[in-house]
C-alpha cells in the first residue's frame, strides 16, 4: 500500500495561484481569499483549459484578485473591467472570460457597463464580491451599503437606498444569477461551475465580510462573527423573486440560485443577424458578389 | 515589416471625405476591431467601419460611452487585434484615463479625434484645433504618445495606416488629430494596392512561456507582446509594474518603468517627427501650421510670395513629438526673421514654437476661437506686418 503513495501537493489549488506574489494584501477575516479558493476549485472541477481562461478585474481590494491568479489576468481601470472583458471576449470568442471585482467597482463607477453588458448578454462570468463598502480607500459609502450603516462618508448613518444586485442583474438581462456568502464555499464553487457552462452574462454575488472597515465600524464583530452570522442568518431560497432579496444592516440574507435561463448571447445574435443579411444581399447580386462574413 | 491584407484594402481612386478615408486607412492597416460611441463630427468613420468590417471578418461594437469604447479596444488588443476608437472633444475628454492605461500597459492602439470647437459641448458640427495639448498631456502622470495631424482626405487614409504602424512599432497609443474640416471635406483619395501598403505587424514574442517577460524591453526599448490564450499567463496592470508585469508600486519600480516609457518616444523623437515645408529655402517669415489651418496658411504664404515677401510654410505632420530640431535650425538661420503660428485655438502648439525659437526672434500667435478656418487674407496681413516690423 505504501508503494502506491504519491507526493501530493500541499494544496490542490496552489497551481492556480501566483505563489511568487504571496503574501496577498487582504486583511485577516476578509472573505476575498475564500472566494478565490472557491474559484480555483471551480476551475479544477470544470476541467477548463486554463490556457483559455482570462480574468479581468477593476480597482479595489477585489481588483487585486486578477494579479494573484496564475492565468491571463488583467487589472484594468476603476469600473471598466466589464467593457475591457467585452472587447477581449468578442475579439477572441474561444476565451472563457471572467470578470472578478467588487461592488463599488462593478456597480457604482462601473454600473453603466454592468447593465449594458447584461442587456447585450455578452458571454461573461461576473463574480461580484459585495462587502457593502469601499475597502481599499478606507470604508466609504457604497451603492450596496445598507440604510443606516455607518461609513466614513456617512458618519451619522447612511440614508441612501442601496442596489439589490440580483434584481438589477436579472432585470438588465443576465441569464444566470446566484448569491452566496463566504460561508457557502461549496455552493459558491458549484455556482461558478454552473456559470462556466452557461453562454451569456452570468452573475454571482458573494456577500463577504470586511471586518476592518465595515463590520468593526457597525459593531457587527470580526471575521469569525460574520461567518457565524452568515451561517445563522442566510436563508436558501432557490428561484426566489429577485425583487425580494434586498439586504439590510441586520436580518436575513436570502441566498441561492435565483435565475437560470437561456437567451442567445451577443456573439450568436451578431453572427446570425449579420450573416443572414449578407447572405441575402449576396443572393440578390451576381453569384460572385458580396462578401463572406466570418465571425470574430 | 509586411504588406497589407488585401481583404481590407479598397484599392483604387475614390472621392471620399476625410472620415471615410480614415476608416479605409484603418481597414488597410489591418484593424478588424473598433468600439465606439457616436459623436459629431466623427461618426461617419464608425458608420462606414460598421458596414465594411464584417466583410473583412471583423466587428464594430457600439458601446455605452467613450470610457467603455476606449477600454473595450484594449481588451481586443490583448486578444491580438489591431483596434481603434473614434471620437470628438467631449468623448476625447472621457477617454483620457484609458490613454494613460494604454501608455502604462504599452497597448498599441489608435484613437481618432475629429476635433470640433470646445470647450465642453462647444461647436458640435464646426471645426476646432483645441485638443492639441490635451492629446499630449491630458491623462495624469508622465507618459508619451504619438499624435498625427492630417490636412486632407488623402492624408486621412495614408496617415491612419501610419498611425497603426507607429503604435505597433513603439507600443504606444497613437492619437489621430483630425478636425471637422478635414473630416467632412471630400477630395480624391488614391488607395494603393495592398502589396504597396507597408504594415508593421504586432511584435509577438518568440520566447516560450517561462522565459518570456511581458515588459522586458527589447534592444529598442520596446517589449515584445503576447496575447491572452497563448499560454503565457500574462498579468497586465495599470499599477507601476516590473518586467514580469507584477505590481511594483514603489520608488524603485517607478524609476525602472516610467523613464523607459518616456524614452521610447523621446529617444526616437527625431525619427518619428515628420513635417512638410513649402518655400522654405529663402524664407524670412516662417508660418507654422497644421491640419486644415496649414492649407489656409499655404494660400497666405503664396499670396505673400506674389507680393515679393519671402514667406514659407512648415507643416508638422506628426504633431507629437514636435519637429524640434528643425524649428531650432530654422530659428538659428540668419535669414529667418519671424515665426507666425495660426491655429484654431487660443495658443497651444505656439507654445512649442516659442520654446524652440526662444526670445531672439518673434513668434506671433494668430488665434482663432474655432467654428471656421482663418481667412488667408488675415494671415497675409500678419505676414506683411511682421515683414515690416523685423525689416526683413
Amino acid at each position: 500500500m505504501s508503494a502506491e503513495l504519491k507526493v501530493i501537493p500541499p494544496n490542490p489549488v496552489e497551481g492556480f495561484l501566483r505563489s511568487d506574489r504571496m503574501p496577498h494584501i487582504w486583511c485577516p477575516g476578509c472573505g476575498i481569499g475564500t472566494t478565490v479558493n472557491c474559484f480555483a476549485r471551480a476551475l479544477l472541477q470544470s476541467k477548463l483549459d486554463l490556457t483559455n481562461v482570462a480574468v479581468v478585474s477593476g480597482i479595489g481590494c477585489t481588483g487585486r484578485v486578477s494579479g494573484y491568479l496564475n492565468l491571463d489576468s488583467f487589472h484594468t481601470t476603476h469600473g471598466r473591467a466589464i467593457p475591457f472583458a467585452t472587447g477581449l471576449k468578442l475579439a477572441n470568442p474561444d476565451l472563457q472570460v471572467v470578470v472578478y471585482s467588487g461592488d463599488g467597482d462593478l456597480i457604482a463607477i462601473g454600473g453603466n457597463h454592468f447593465i449594458h453588458a447584461a442587456r447585450r448578454n455578452v458571454d461573461l462570468k461576473v463574480v461580484c464580491i459585495n462587502n457593502f463598502t469601499y475597502g481599499m480607500t478606507g470604508g466609504q459609502l457604497a451603492p450596496t451599503t445598507p440604510v443606516s450603516a455607518i461609513s466614513t462618508t456617512t458618519p451619522y448613518g447612511g440614508y441612501e437606498q442601496p442596489f439589490n444586485l440580483p434584481y438589477l442583474a436579472e432585470s438588465s438581462g443576465a441569464i444566470y444569477v446566484a448569491r452566496w456568502t463566504t460561508f457557502h464555499v461549496r455552493q459558491i464553487t458549484h455556482s461558478m461551475t454552473e456559470a462556466f457552462k452557461k453562454k451569456g452574462f452570468s452573475f454571482i454575488e458573494i456577500i463577504t465580510p470586511c471586518p476592518t472597515l465595515y463590520e468593526r465600524r457597525n459593531r457587527l464583530g470580526d471575521g469569525l462573527d460574520m461567518m457565524k452570522y452568515f451561517k445563522e442568518n442566510s436563508v436558501v431560497r432557490h428561484g426566489a423573486p429577485t425583487r425580494e432579496v434586498d439586504i439590510g444592516l441586520h436580518g436575513p440574507i436570502t441566498v441561492g440560485k435565483f435565475v437560470d435561463r437561456e437567451r442567445p448571447d451577443f456573439q450568436e445574435l451578431m453572427t446570425r443577424q449579420i450573416g443572414r443579411t449578407l447572405e441575402a444581399l449576396a443572393a440578390e447580386r451576381e453569384p460572385s458578389g458580396g462578401g463572406e462574413y466570418v465571425a470574430g | 515589416m509586411t504588406t497589407a491584407d488585401p481583404a481590407g484594402v479598397l484599392a483604387g481612386t475614390h472621392f471620399l471625405d476625410g472620415d471615410q478615408a480614415c476608416c479605409e486607412g484603418a481597414l488597410a492597416a489591418g484593424s478588424r476591431f473598433s468600439a465606439g460611441y457616436p459623436i459629431t463630427p466623427s461618426t461617419e468613420i464608425v458608420e462606414r467601419f460598421a458596414q465594411r468590417v464584417p466583410l473583412c471578418g471583423g466587428l464594430f461594437l457600439q458601446m455605452e460611452d467613450e470610457l467603455a469604447s476606449s477600454i473595450a479596444i484594449q481588451g481586443a488588443v490583448w486578444a491580438g487585434k489591431k483596434a481603434f476608437t473614434v471620437t470628438s472633444g467631449p468623448g476625447f475628454s472621457l477617454m483620457m484615463e484609458h490613454i494613460g492605461y494604454a501608455a502604462m500597459t504599452e497597448a498599441p492602439l489608435v484613437i481618432v479625434n475629429v476635433q470640433r470647437g470646445g470647450p465642453s459641448t462647444g461647436l458640435p458640427t464646426l471645426p476646432g484645433q483645441g485638443d492639441m495639448m490635451q492629446a499630449r498631456w491630458g491623462s495624469h502622470g508622465d507618459y508619451a504618445i504619438i499624435a498625427l495631424s492630417p490636412e486632407s482626405p488623402q492624408e486621412c487614409f495614408d496617415l491612419t495606416v501610419e498611425a497603426f504602424n507607429l503604435s505597433e512599432q513603439y507600443r504606444v497609443p497613437v492619437l489621430f488629430m483630425m478636425d471637422e474640416c478635414v473630416g467632412h471635406m471630400t477630395e480624391k483619395v488614391v488607395i494603393p494596392p495592398a502589396d504597396q501598403i507597408r504594415i508593421v505587424p504586432r511584435r509577438f514574442t518568440t520566447l516560450p512561456p517561462g522565459e518570456y517577460k511581458p515588459f522586458r524591453p527589447g534592444p529598442d526599448g520596446v517589449p515584445d507582446m503576447a496575447k491572452a490564450g497563448d499560454g503565457y499567463h500574462l498579468h497586465v496592470t495599470g499599477l507601476t509594474h516590473n518586467e514580469q508585469g507584477y505590481p511594483a508600486p514603489t520608488v524603485e519600480g517607478q524609476k525602472n518603468s516610467i523613464p523607459r516609457l518616456l524614452a521610447k518616444i523621446r529617444d526616437n523623437a527625431e525619427k518619428i517627427a515628420r513635417w512638410q515645408e513649402k518655400y522654405m529655402d529663402d524664407a524670412e517669415i516662417v508660418v507654422v501650421a497644421y491640419g486644415i489651418t496649414a492649407r489656409v496658411a499655404l494660400r497666405a504664404v503664396e499670396m505673400a510670395r506674389a507680393q515679393g515677401v519671402r514667406a514659407g510654410l512648415l507643416r508638422p505632420v506628426v504633431i507629437w513629438p514636435f519637429p524640434e530640431a528643425r524649428i531650432r535650425e530654422l530659428a538659428a538661420r540668419d535669414s529667418v526673421k519671424a515665426f507666425i503660428v495660426p491655429e484654431m485655438n487660443y495658443g497651444q502648439m505656439v507654445l512649442e514654437v516659442e520654446r524652440l525659437v526662444g526670445r531672439a526672434k518673434p513668434t506671433v500667435l494668430m488665434p482663432h476661437a474655432g467654428g471656421t478656418v482663418h481667412r488667408p487674407e488675415d494671415i497675409l496681413k500678419v505676414i506683411l506686418e511682421q515683414k515690416k516690423e523685423v525689416g526683413a
